[in-house]
């Protein structure tokens, strides 16, 4: 007996120390540098899409020249990158190059510490020189740069279907009433007015912005982003959310838009397809129409035009909402050497000739000073001007509403704003529930 | 003691009852560190987080009770344990009999039952993931299958209507769970003593009568075992349904699992997360304990008493 128990316990103790062992070693490996900032140099993420291709050929065109500061990269899909990022920046396991929107996001790493000053870089006027100013005023917190430009200018704009238009013999609305008239006549000809994935929330904020804008100026928002007591309640929130009921109930939006996605193009394919007149969305729209029918757009089918301005409103007509571009921050958790890597990448291989070459051919303009030569050798010089000029000369280009205000007042908006369009709330209600996040 | 009864059927536990005596209490050490290690430590982190203010960055900061009382009085909060539990309740009604049907038919032993039976095993190998997208695709109103001719009538707002989308979402999670309660059924069909179906033959049962007072009654240790499962997993339905409708439209399929973690992974407020994933836990200790308190689970009663 005494014999058995024993050999058990050591069989127990065996097993124990293997599981301890195991235990340790797994720590040893998968701890602190599964991040990817250590050990294997410096780390990259970036967004899988449209534009994955030309940040892939940037990468690779930069470790090839610089074998001793390679960038290692790995793509996500947009919405569980903005997750995991987080979580990696909040853990101290970020990438070195830290890919953001600016806003919110970037002001929150700001105060953990978690991105490094860039001011120094901007500096030199080689770096400063190279972006519009107003776009890359967007990686600036307090003065200070945190964030450099790295991707096209990404303004929301009203698209369009030409044929559709000829068919009602509509041309495109320059206020609101015109286009709520032209809804109805898209109505009586069995066309649906608008297409937009109400499934996937974002798609929806840009007409809560751009109501916003154009009702209240851009005062609205900036109330609301400084927290002001109240600010969601302010009459021009109101009145955008009246208006975009009134469409809703005007059947200005495809039957069923709360069941259209977004990820698999199906609410811009309605467009192409003839279904549907018109979408407000981002340049993604064009580059998604460009890769699914590019004749559609060789053909001159498509066309675009900015949001109508509401007779009476305060906000200028040139005013923009929309990303301004996506920036690169470089993190304060990653080692020296992994830093100095990040830097002399951005100093001298950021938005480079084959960089802006590579996002125009993939529909996007990059946010680079005096790119009219380059545009005008590009495939579509018209649709790329009009981008590059919309942004240029707006008074106000204001960031998506998700990515300017904070997380929690951005979940929450998402989900308000579309219980808006589904009529589950009045635009009284949205103003008290909005209201809400601003104390937290 | 009647131990030394070879052939009687109380040897058995007879045995099973001497060794739980003799087993050494240091072999239940690795289960019990791992268990301490994975479930207890981060239950209790959960807990102390759930008293504090943190967005996952910044420092941690100590909020009393105050995150406790805005979850009570968050009317999303509420809804979303109604939610939780009408996915729990109806999944149980639509799964179970479809599951028990298909078990029982897939147990013949006929080549084309064995056939189907594999058919339909398919959607367990598939993962949620794939399983949701590939769903989504196919409920698209204008590019999904109501897009194939004579199947206009299935274009509907499925994933729009906030009454709708419930349903939608419990179909789903069946499809892909009723291939595995059907296993569980077909195992204890198969368990189930010829002898039993002779004698009611000879007394003159039907196939109907046969069912229901041979099989069902058989059935009635897996009904549970898997009533357990089923309801338990229905508390933590996620992946399916984050990656369908992401919560919506509006509130109208934000799971409590879901709440969480969109509270806590999206507005980043792991204090109230927390919060919600300590009444997750309540929630899904008191289920199990009650479903195995109440249906004499653990009691372990033989069905085959006296055979």
């Amino acid at each position: 007996m005494t014999a058995s128990v024993m050999s058990r316990r050591t069989v127990l103790a065996a097993g124990l120390a293997a599981l301890f062992g195991g235990a340790m070693t797994g720590c040893g490996t998968s701890g602190p540098k599964s991040g990817g900032t250590a050990g294997g140099g410096a780390s990259v993420w970036i967004l899988s899409g449209v534009t994955e291709q030309a940040f892939r050929n940037s990468f690779t065109g930069w470790n090839d020249a610089h074998p001793d500061q390679r960038f290692s990269v790995q793509a996500f899909a947009n919405d569980p990158y903005k997750q995991k990022v987080r979580t990696a920046v909040g853990a101290g396991q970020a990438p070195t190059l830290i890919y953001g929107w600016g806003g919110g996001v970037l002001d929150s790493y700001v105060k953990a510490g978690a991105v490094e000053d860039l001011s120094d870089l901007v500096a030199d006027p080689h770096v400063k020189n190279r972006f519009i100013p107003s776009i890359a005023a967007g990686g600036k917190i307090g003065g200070k740069t945190y964030a450099l430009p790295n991707n096209g200018i990404k303004p929301v704009m009203v698209y369009y279907n030409k044929d559709l238009f000829r068919q009602i013999g509509a041309e495109p609305p320059k206020t609101w009433d015109e286009l709520m008239s032209q809804v109805a006549d898209f109505k009586r000809a069995k066309i649906a007015p608008f297409t937009v994935s109400g499934q996937a929330k974002w798609p929806l904020l840009p007409w809560l912005s751009y109501l916003m804008d154009r009702i209240g100026g851009p005062r609205v928002l900036n109330d609301i982003l400084a927290g002001k007591h109240k600010a969601w309640s302010d009459p021009a929130v109101t009145e955008a959310n009246e208006k975009i009921q009134a469409l809703v109930d005007a059947g200005g939006f495809v039957d069923d838009f709360a069941s259209i996605t977004t990820d698999s193009g199906a609410d811009v394919a309605l467009l192409y397809t003839g279904k549907a007149a018109m979408t407000l969305a981002l340049p993604s729209a064009y580059q998604t129409i460009q890769q699914a029918d590019p004749k559609f757009i060789e053909s001159g089918k498509l066309g675009y035009f900015p949001f109508p301005a509401v007779t009476g409103g305060k906000g200028d007509a040139d005013d923009v909402v929309g990303n301004p571009s996506n920036y690169w921050s470089i993190s304060a958790s990653a080692s020296d050497a992994d830093k100095e890597a990040a830097r002399a990448y951005l100093k001298n291989a950021l938005l480079n000739s084959q960089y802006v070459g590579d996002l125009l051919k993939e529909g996007n303009v990059p946010p680079v000073a005096d790119l009219g030569p380059r545009i005008a050798k590009s495939s579509d010089p018209d649709y790329f001007t009009a981008v590059y000029h919309m942004a240029a000369k707006a008074p106000n280009f204001a960031l998506s509403l998700d990515q300017a205000l904070g997380p929690k007042a951005g979940d929450a908006v998402l989900t308000n704003l579309q219980q808006i369009f589904l009529k589950e709330i009045t635009p009284e209600k949205f103003a008290a529930n909005m209201n809400a996040t601003l104390s937290g | 003691m009647s131990v030394l009864h070879p052939r009687t059927p109380a040897t058995r536990s007879s045995i099973t009852q001497e060794q739980r005596h003799g087993a050494n209490g240091l072999l239940v050490l690795p289960a019990l560190l791992m268990f301490v290690v994975f479930a207890l430590v981060p239950l209790a982190g959960a807990v102390v987080l759930s008293f504090t203010q943190w967005d996952g960055l910044g420092d941690i900061g100590w909020a009393g009770r105050r995150n406790w009382s805005d979850v009570v009085k968050d009317p999303v909060t509420g809804n979303a344990l109604v939610l939780t539990f009408k996915i729990i309740v109806v999944s149980w009604l639509v799964q179970t009999p479809i599951s028990l049907l298909l078990g029982v038919f897939t147990a013949g032993t006929q080549r084309y039952r064995a056939a189907l039976a594999a058919l339909y095993f398919v959607p367990l190998l598939l993962s949620s993931a794939a399983v949701a997208i590939a769903f989504k695709a196919i409920l698209d109103p204008h590019f999904g299958i109501g897009g194939a001719p004579g199947l206009h009538f299935l274009a509907q707002n499925w994933l729009g209507d906030p009454d709708l989308v419930l349903y939608v979402v419990v179909f789903v999670i069946a499809w892909q769970f009723v291939p595995f309660h059907t296993l569980l059924y077909q195992a204890a069909v198969r368990q189930i003593p010829a002898s039993l179906y002779e004698a009611a033959t000879i007394d003159g049962a039907g196939r109907l009568k046969q069912f229901r007072y041979v099989t069902l009654p058989q059935l009635r240790g897996t009904l549970i075992t898997s009533s357990t499962l089923m309801v338990t997993g229905s508390l933590t339905y996620f992946d399916v349904v984050f990656v369908l409708t992401g919560g919506g439209p509006g509130n109208s399929t934000r799971l409590l699992p879901l709440d969480m973690y969109l509270t806590g992974f999206a507005a980043n407020d792991m204090g109230r997360a927390s919060v919600l994933a300590v009444i997750l836990v309540v929630i899904g200790l008191g289920l199990a304990f009650a479903l195995t308190r109440f249906t004499g689970f653990s009691r372990m009663r033989s069905e085959q008493e006296g055979l």
